[in-house]
């Protein structure tokens, strides 16, 4: 018999407003408008837009202050809100080549085509906390140089020049790239759909998996050829227009590592890679990307698979925080009658233990009366 | 022709580019400034939706799907007869609309150069400056290695 109880919808409704108080908290302190937290948390919301998969910078930014800040929990509403908008297509894929560059480092040349831009970096700074940001004083404008506009390609444009790097990953030709908002993940998976799966992977699950490479789980060598930050254009084929649509720009930041080599009796040895691509500026999480896509690439060119960071099924089916916090929490939704079940089963279980027990006593001292 | 048309397309997809990435407060200011009407039918939307963005493996090899973004589009028909459309990344519905609208006032020959001259240069030109800014901002981060010269020779 299954007696379904109700209740709490009181207590809800009211746990709800407490929230929407405390999410406002104390109200003589100016409430955060949107365009504050796209200025002023960039990072913040672009970590949302990452790991929600939407490019939106006001919807993150609303996402962040409904959330209170938790990030996860942003995603979450993120992730939910694009399921409520219909689809008008593929774009065609951007051209980082072309990208408008805001940043551009280079581990392993020095002197490289366009140069090192560091842009907007921490890198270098002393992370000291700056008491003058509490004050909220006046920052000075940027200082700006005179400079051509350089192509400049990317390094492992460079480095294939020579044959010495393996060049970018190619699929079959008639390969439709793999969708997982559309299809169910299956192992194992193609490249493309496991890059898909990363880029909106959770930033500090793949940091961690990452810094496990580097730690001889799944040893790689990895150098950054390049981290590059900066706007791509994007378009889109639609029915009615003749060319490609074209829809404004977005901020991305792509890495390319470069790793070590791998060769045979047959094809001379190259530089292997990884790569990374995410949404925003957020160089930490496209570098664990392209660690992780580097790491998971094992069993194609014959490696071990010794270590979780090469690992596929586990790696994927755990990326995604979303699902990850909605498993967890559910544990703390109501499951008394799953518990029930479980105590009636401990206490069956303790009672035909008490009974061997006792009943082998009962045995025992027979044995000795006789 | 064939040439003529293909500029004709090129220049087209000139503008709606430069439409998508101007800000919709810069559109309806300038809008409002030229006096250009903005009555028209529309045909579809003003609607939002969701583009999957594609890169690509490596940089440049087998396309992926790196995330969605959100598109505003509109499609308007004039008065006249020209069909305009517009395709914006985000959730601004005047900006699609206006948007359409010039796209379709830009197809009309008696029209074209009102809305080249008092909305598309004006928009271009703040764009091209804001780029010019930010390389500029960028390239004062630029690393200049020098050598250090140790001992006699």
């Amino acid at each position: 018999m299954y007696v379904a109880v109700k209740g709490g919808e009181a207590a809800i409704a009211n746990a709800h407003a407490l929230l929407a108080d405390r999410r406002r908290g104390d109200r003589s302190v100016p409430a955060l408008r949107l365009d504050q937290i796209v200025e002023q948390l960039a990072l913040g919301v672009d970590r949302v837009m990452s790991e929600g998969s939407l490019y939106d910078r006001e919807l993150a930014a609303l996402a962040i202050v409904q959330a209170r800040g938790d990030m996860i929990e942003a995603i979450f509403l993120i992730r939910a809100y694009r399921t409520t908008l219909p689809r008008f297509g593929y774009t065609r894929a951007i051209d980082t080549g072309a990208m408008l560059v805001e940043r551009r480092v280079s581990a392993t040349y020095k002197d490289l085509p366009g140069g090192q831009l560091l842009g907007p970096t921490f890198d270098y700074t002393h992370r000291l906390l700056d008491p003058g940001l509490a004050a909220g004083g006046d920052v000075a404008s940027p200082l700006q140089r005179a400079s051509e506009a350089d192509a400049m390609p990317r390094v492992s444009a460079i480095l294939a020049r020579e044959g010495l790097i393996e060049p970018d990953g190619d699929m079959p030709q008639d390969h439709i790239p793999g969708d997982i908002t559309r299809e169910p993940l299956e192992f194992p998976m193609a490249r493309d759909i496991r890059l898909q799966a990363l880029s909106r992977g959770d930033e500090g699950f793949l940091l961690a998996l990452g810094y496990s490479t580097q730690r001889g789980y799944a040893r790689n060598h990895p150098f950054v050829g390049e981290v590059r930050i900066g706007e791509v254009e994007l378009e889109l084929d639609v029915p009615e227009l003749p060319f490609a649509v074209p829809l404004g720009s977005a901020r991305v930041t792509e890495c390319q590592m470069v790793n070590q080599f791998k060769g045979s009796a047959k094809a001379p040895p190259q530089f292997t890679r990884g790569y990374g691509l995410v949404f925003g500026q957020s160089e930490r999480k496209a570098m664990a990307m392209a660690l992780c896509d580097r790491a998971l690439r094992a069993t194609e060119f014959g490696e071990d698979v010794v270590a979780a960071a090469q690992d596929e099924e586990f790696v994927i089916s755990h990326s995604d925080n979303v699902q990850a916090t909605g498993f967890v929490e559910h544990l703390k939704l109501p499951h008394y009658v799953d518990f029930q079940a479980e105590l009636d089963l401990v206490r069956r279980m303790r009672a035909e233990h008490d009974a061997r027990e006792n009943g082998g006593k009962v045995e025992e001292k027979r044995e000795a009366a006789e | 022709m064939r040439g003529q048309e293909a500029r004709d397309q090129a220049e087209r997809k000139a503008v709606m580019a430069t439409l998508a990435q101007s800000t919709g407060n810069d559109i309806v200011r300038l809008w409002n400034e030229a006096g250009l009407p903005s009555e028209a039918e529309l045909l579809r939307g003003p609607e939002t939706g969701l583009v999957t963005v594609r890169g690509r493996i490596g940089g440049g090899g087998a396309p992926f799907n790196v995330g969605e973004a959100t598109v505003t589009r509109a499609t308007v028909r004039l008065a006249s007869g020209e069909v305009g459309h517009c395709y914006a990344l985000g959730r601004d519905k005047q900006k699609a609309k206006l948007a359409a609208i010039a796209d379709a006032l830009w197809q009309d020959p008696t029209r074209r150069n009102e809305v080249e001259t008092k909305l598309i240069a004006p928009l271009q030109a703040a764009l091209a400056s804001a780029r010019e800014r930010r390389r500029a901002e960028t390239a004062a981060t630029k690393v200049d290695f020098f050598t250090m010269v140790r001992g006699e020779d």
